[in-house]
């Protein structure tokens, strides 16, 4: 099976979880999000074709929600906040500078070997715990330059492991 | 029912309206203006209604999507706000139904503030020279700013391009400097063409219009119909301008520079020197064409009346191979093939009906065609200095004059195509008003003005000329006798989908001209010729749909397609703006044009009689004329 027929299979499969009308859209970009870190334009036109949304309005569904993306991105999505409850704490600047440090990436970036991408994010909600930052859907509070460089330690060998498990 | 109404007061005026009508609907029925944007009269409910109006229901807008979020009114240019009285702050009227009795006001100092700050926020991001723009006096920005007093003074204005510099190449050209994000465009793609070209990606201040994958509009699954630079309010979308190059052919002294002249330019173009909507300047137009250095000017009607003998002889065959052979291969019901919007769409959309097309070129390609043949060789010009511009109502035809198949005679059939804006603009470069002049008639050998190439203008109008041909040579009458002065009205109107049929009572000898097709008219006695039209290919949808359920349009023997609403005189190259009264107002002008005509009859068009005995002599559908009049088609993605 080619890629194209892989994403098909896996479209009619979340069809079957979510239903076929268009109120299935979100949820199934956001399993497919979740899959695979990003949904392809193969991914876009399956569910296009799956659900009868035209392909277009999928694409703009998918961009307009910033936890989507429509370009690949790492296994890893860090999403550090931004907010000023955060940003006040001692650690974190030292915590972001660990991250740049440990990862070679800036904001925006994936890299090379994809396992990691580096986002900013608004508020997290965790305020009165900062720094936080999210890990793809898990969220690590009271960073500190250590603690980063432990969490980031710890996704590079569960990716790794995942890969040799393959 | 008047109890159910609602009395709202607007600046003082009274007004009774049903429950949800919005205040700015409410406001425009006594008169009251209130500056917009994002709203248009062809996307206001009311409008989208009667576009579809056989089912008032909103689910048949949307292609065989479902109801889809496109379908809402935008409110996104805010430009609407009124007060009302009791309720804080500013309202955007076209987002506010009426459900209570309430007291409206359009017009005070903080309404007129608040509309110019937000003109003056546009333009704080609006990168171009107005000058310059395609839409320069037309454009409904520029208008309002003007209006309200904008100035650059409090936000400035960009000095460099917020975007890439426009598409060049593309047919339909997107420049994002110029878009205020009004989602007209959107809206029309979506409700009117059923396509879905385009949406909005990503949100708040990083949204912009884009097609799937942000891909340009060539790369799109588009159909160049070109509603969308119709009803864009700024020069965000325009067509690709080839006036200059039709410019450097006229001054070439080598080139002999030829134009046709498609019935919908005609009955348009004089709203673009201040004319009602509705004015014929045919005959103008000629005199004005010949002044600024075109050497022949002919009828596109010629080719029109062609077409009709290439398709109507097609269907003959059809269904005397379907009827009579009782040969699977002869697809029914068969499709129009003149508007290049639509072929784009079914290309694209219902590829596994591209056999029901009919094979004949467009009038466009066929006029095309024989002027770089028959025309040249009969008056011993050199095709390959022949320069072959049209002048059609649309930006579709672009890209069909493009297609690289269109050259079976060695030489492109049609050089440029241009649309009735840029012919406008040409004229004004010059210096011509084109209203003042005097009348000129067209070139021969194609310049027998004739009904049923005038009537190919409007929806209905290829299928009228269609069947009035059909008929009288099925039946050997007149098709008087049938239809008053041969207007077969039960094919007119703007319903979105219509139906007609006739039943065929008697028949005739097979006129010379088609002898070769078939030996003899009995087969077709006492048959009911059943056909269709639709106009907006959201309604060339609801046709599809219904053949693939089996229902009545898969009866039908011969269907009109035009992709754009109202037909070619509503089409995306027509002058700005466009809407309902506008398309009604130029489809009088054509019917009046075809009334008012002696020859209103393909077949008996003296000029299409004299290239069947001199140069396609073995008629329709035979081996020359499928050569040089008709074409192929292929599916897209």
């Amino acid at each position: 099976m080619d890629a194209q027929q892989t994403l098909r299979t896996e479209v009619e499969q979340l069809v079957r979880v979510h239903g076929r009308g268009r109120t299935a859209l979100m949820p199934i970009l956001q399993d497919l999000n979740r899959a695979h870190s990003y949904i392809s334009e193969d991914a876009m036109l399956a569910v296009s074709d799956a659900l009868n949304v035209p392909r277009a309005e999928v694409y703009g569904v998918a961009t307009f929600y910033s936890y989507f993306s429509v370009k690949p991105r790492g296994t890893y999505v860090i999403r550090v906040c931004r907010t000023i409850s955060c940003a006040k704490q001692p650690d974190y600047h030292p915590a972001i500078a660990a991250l740049f440090d440990e990862l070679g990436i800036g904001f925006g970036e994936t890299t090379s070997d994809g396992i990691f991408s580096l986002e900013q994010t608004n508020c997290a909600g965790m305020c009165d715990q900062g720094p936080s930052m999210m890990v793809n859907e898990d969220v690590y509070i009271h960073l500190t330059e250590a603690s980063v460089r432990t969490i980031l330690n710890e996704c590079r060998h569960a990716a790794l492991a995942a890969k040799k498990a393959q | 029912m008047d109890s159910e109404l609602i009395a709202v007061s607007i600046d003082g005026k009274e007004v009774k309206v049903s429950p949800g009508t919005t205040v700015l609907e409410a406001a425009r029925a006594v008169g009251i203006h209130i500056p917009t944007l994002c709203h248009h009269d062809d996307l206001c409910s009311e409008a989208l209604y009667s576009q579809t109006s056989s089912t008032p229901h909103q689910g048949e807008h949307s292609h065989q999507h479902e109801e889809s979020a496109m379908l809402s009114t935008p409110s996104s240019c805010r430009l609407c706000l009124v007060e009302v009285e009791g309720l804080p702050k500013l309202h955007a009227s076209c987002a506010l139904p009426i459900h209570n009795a309430m007291t409206v006001r359009t017009t005070s100092t903080a309404i007129r503030h608040a509309r110019r700050d937000i003109l003056e926020l546009m333009m704080s991001e609006h990168y171009g020279d107005c000058f310059a723009c395609a839409r320069n006096g037309t454009c409904e920005l520029q208008k309002l700013c003007a209006d309200y007093g904008v100035t650059s003074e409090r936000f400035g204005r960009p000095h460099e391009p917020l975007f890439e510099k426009a598409e060049a190449g593309n047919i339909i050209v997107r420049d994002q400097n110029k878009c205020i994000l009004c989602r007209r465009c959107v809206r029309m793609c979506a409700l009117y063409q059923g396509v879905y070209a385009l949406t909005t990606e990503g949100r708040g201040d990083h949204s912009r219009i884009a097609t799937f994958m942000g891909r340009e509009m060539q790369d799109a699954a588009c159909i160049n119909c070109g509603q969308c630079i119709n009803r864009c309010p700024t020069g965000a979308l325009s067509e690709r301008d080839d006036t200059e190059a039709v410019w450097h052919a006229i001054e070439d002294p080598d080139k002999l520079v030829v134009i046709q002249t498609a019935p919908a330019p005609r009955a348009a173009i004089g709203e673009a020197f201040g004319c009602e909507p509705g004015t014929p300047l045919t005959f103008q137009m000629n005199t004005a064409l010949k002044r600024i250095g075109f050497d022949k000017v002919f009828d596109t009607n010629f080719s029109a009346d062609l077409t009709i003998m290439e398709e109507g002889s097609e269907l003959i065959s059809r269904l005397y191979k379907a009827l009579v052979l009782k040969d699977n291969s002869a697809a029914l019901p068969q499709f129009t093939s003149c508007s290049p919007g639509w072929i784009k769409f079914i290309e694209h959309f219902y590829p596994q009906y591209l056999p029901n097309l009919s094979s004949a070129k467009s009038p466009q390609q066929m006029m095309g065609a024989v002027l770089k043949t028959y025309f040249a060789e009969k008056n011993g010009w050199d095709p390959s200095k022949i320069v072959s511009v049209s002048l059609m109502p649309c930006t579709a035809k672009k890209f069909e004059a493009g297609r690289p198949e269109m050259d079976s005679s060695g030489y492109r059939d049609v050089d440029y195509a241009i649309t009735t804006r840029e012919m406008a603009r040409m004229f004004k470069q010059a210096g011509v008003d084109v209203p003042k002049l005097d009348k000129t008639d067209f070139d021969s050998p194609f310049g027998t003005p004739t009904g049923s190439g005038v009537i190919f203008g409007a929806t209905g109008g290829v299928m009228e000329a269609a069947l009035r041909t059909v008929l009288e040579i099925v039946t050997g009458e007149k098709v008087e006798s049938m239809f008053d002065h041969a207007d077969i009205k039960p094919v007119r109107g703007f319903d979105g989908v219509r139906m007609a049929e006739v039943k065929i009572e008697k028949v005739g000898p097979v006129p010379e001209i088609l002898s070769h097709l078939v030996a003899d008219f009995e087969w077709l006695k006492g048959a009911t010729l059943r056909v269709g039209l639709a106009h907006g290919t959201v309604n060339a949808i609801r046709v599809m749909k219904d053949i693939e359920e089996g229902g009545p349009l898969s009866k039908c023997h011969f269907i009109e397609f035009m992709a754009c609403p109202g037909g070619c005189l509503g089409g995306g190259g027509q002058p700005i703006p466009t809407d309902q009264d506008i398309r009604a107002a130029r489809a009088k002008a054509l019917y009046s044009e075809d009334a008012a005509y002696v020859v209103r009859k393909s077949h008996e068009n003296e000029d299409v009689l004299r290239i069947y005995r001199e140069f396609f002599k073995e008629g329709p559908c035979s081996h020359k004329s499928h050569e040089l009049l008709h074409t192929h088609y292929k599916e897209r993605v």
